[in-house]
């Protein structure tokens, strides 16, 4: 991995490890991610991709067994350091999950909460739209904004949620399998829609999908596990590199799709 | 011909046998569970028949009317005067005390444990409410007697508190629904799925806002059927209104005297709850057969109203505020 200025990156872990417990479910990823891109996390079931986005935005503290080691650099600062708030952390870095999870509220209310919360202190109805278009979800609800998130479909609620997040203006966006639950429709929305948003935000995605990652992801970082079940970084390279010449013999085995 | 696979030797010969068999233990279990079913229905079939016969008796005498039963301000069978206004506003007083001491603490301690609690501090907590919600109601009676009023009595001033009063029965009440509102709201907020909090925590929500601003509206229509569960069980309360609250009704002259100076509302005199009344003169020597004894038939059935108004607030409750998620 070249080191380099740590500023140059938008988000860098170092000698990350991730304990559940006595389980270590992660250890040593050093990943280093460019800024307006989209990093894919990629590999089998077990490998601690998931652990791994959850660990850039502190998302793992919400587990009480759950103990980080190593370091996240964010803006030259580490998060796990004692005096970051993890609450402005994922204010910053926001996320979208794999199940659609909109708020039981309206359309509306779901992009303004995150706002409201966050002092947000101008017009409510103009950040709503601009949320909304930049989700590409404005024309479809534009005259329901007062219907429950509920009343979308699972591609439109998933949408719902990313319009949610951008309306906070993060500057990182996780994605942990955000388009696993979806049919291959809404899953092609989601991903023009991330090509669309990587002009202005870096996209972290985890994905199952090796051809979601061949499709949107600049960068592709490759999990595997080893015998004692703890994830690791195997090998993270360009996207076009890693499909067609990958250096390690797993990964090239894996995503030709003889294991995984 | 459409194409098929030929299937192998082996299923060809297997002979197969759809023909229902009977199941007589199916059926034995299924008749219990019914019956069982039947048991509770039966029962509040029951006991309202009962209710509303007995109540229609005392008011076929010829002493009691309806309009004085509604709109008397006094309660003194010995004079034959059936006003329900005192113990009605008696057990109004009694409850509503028990709600607004039992509400915010019971809100506040689920909310903790869904909430904030480690598992270990929940490990401690719930077994400790749920002993708080074993003890038996006498002893709570005898708590609002022998220590709440005594409190009361040092902090107002022993010339204000009668011996005898509603708010140490009331605040007693509630101190005694507090597990019933915990652990009902816990359940309606640990329902809540995750990823609900998981959505308000990735948008840089901090835990009190996640809990009040997005988990507790998910759960409010759970938490508001616990409210009224728990106003059921504080009008319906018993032991503790009978040994603290007082053993006589808290009569007015009138209308113009109950009301002035918010008399009625005062807690720390004696009232008698509807259920207290029903208590002492049914453990009394009175007999079978005289006005006084139907008449705790006529209250117990207007207890019974309220509660099953309650009961169907509720229900509406629960449908109105429900969140789809």
């Amino acid at each position: 991995m070249t080191v380099s200025h740590s500023d140059t990156y938008a988000i860098e872990a170092k000698d990350l490890n991730v304990y559940y417990g006595g389980f270590r479910a992660v250890r040593d990823i050093n990943l280093a991610i460019e800024p307006r891109k989209i990093t894919a996390l990629i590999g089998p079931s077990g490998c601690g991709k998931s652990t791994v986005l959850r660990a850039f935005n502190r998302m793992n503290d919400l587990i009480p067994v759950a103990r980080t080691e190593g370091s996240v650099t964010f803006h030259g600062k580490n998060i796990y350091d004692a005096d970051v708030d993890a609450v402005e952390v994922r204010r910053r870095i926001g996320m979208v999950f794999q199940k659609p999870n909109p708020f039981p509220k309206s359309i509306y209310e779901n992009i303004a909460w995150g706002a409201k919360i966050n002092g947000y202190r101008g017009r409510m109805d103009d950040l709503v739209e601009e949320s909304l278009r930049g989700a590409a979800l404005w024309d479809e609800v534009k005259d329901k904004l007062k219907e429950s998130g509920y009343s979308l479909s699972g591609g439109q609620q998933q949408r719902l949620c990313i319009a949610r997040t951008i309306a906070v203006k993060p500057d990182i966006i996780l994605m942990d399998e955000p388009c696993s639950a979806l049919d291959p429709i809404a899953t092609l929305r989601i991903e023009e829609l991330m090509k669309e948003l990587v002009q202005e935000y870096t996209i972290i995605i985890v994905t199952h999908n090796m051809q979601q990652a061949a499709r949107v992801a600049d960068y592709t970082a490759f999990f595997t596990v080893s015998p004692d079940r703890t994830g690791y970084l195997e090998e993270y390279g360009e996207t076009s590199r890693m499909f067609t010449s990958p250096t390690s013999r797993v990964t090239e085995d894996y995503i030709t799709g003889r294991f995984g | 011909m459409s194409q098929s696979v030929s299937p192998p030797a082996s299923f060809e010969q297997r002979s197969v046998d759809l023909r229902r068999r009977p199941r007589t233990g199916e059926a034995l279990i299924r008749a219990f569970l019914v019956f069982a079913g039947l048991v509770s229905v039966l029962t509040t079939a029951g006991i309202v028949l009962v209710l509303i016969y007995d109540a229609i008796k005392f008011f076929a005498r010829p002493e009691p009317t309806l309009q004085g039963f509604f709109t008397g301000t006094v309660w003194q069978p010995q004079i034959l005067k059936f006003g329900i206004f005192p113990l009605f506003n008696a057990t109004l007083l009694t409850s509503a005390i028990g709600m607004v001491v039992a509400l915010p603490i019971g809100l506040m301690i689920a909310i903790y444990l869904s909430e904030y609690a480690s598992p270990r501090a929940r490990n401690i907590l719930k077994p400790v409410l749920e002993i708080l919600a074993g003890i038996p109601t006498v002893v709570y009676g005898f708590f609002a007697l022998g220590f709440m009023t005594p409190l009361l009595q040092s902090i107002f001033g022993k010339d204000r508190v009668e011996v005898f009063n509603v708010a140490s029965a009331g605040i007693v009440i509630g101190i005694l629904i507090i597990p019933l509102i915990s652990s009902m709201s816990e359940d309606a907020l640990t329902a809540v799925p995750r990823s609900l909090r998981e959505a308000a925590y990735g948008l840089g929500s901090t835990r009190l806002e996640t809990a009040l601003r997005v988990v507790l509206p998910a759960a409010l229509s759970g938490i508001s059927a616990a409210v009224i569960v728990a106003m059921s069980r504080a009008i319906g309360e018993t032991m503790v209104v009978a040994i603290a609250a007082g053993a006589g009704p808290r009569n007015f002259v009138n209308w113009g005297n109950a009301v002035d100076g918010l008399n009625f509302l005062n807690p720390f005199k004696a009232a008698e709850t509807m259920t207290g009344h029903i208590v002492r003169i049914s453990g009394g020597d009175l007999s079978y057969q005289t006005i006084d004894y139907d008449s705790i038939f006529a209250i117990a059935f207007a207890l019974f109203i309220m509660t099953m108004i309650l009961n169907i607030i509720s229900r509406w409750v629960v449908r109105r505020f429900r969140q789809e998620y």
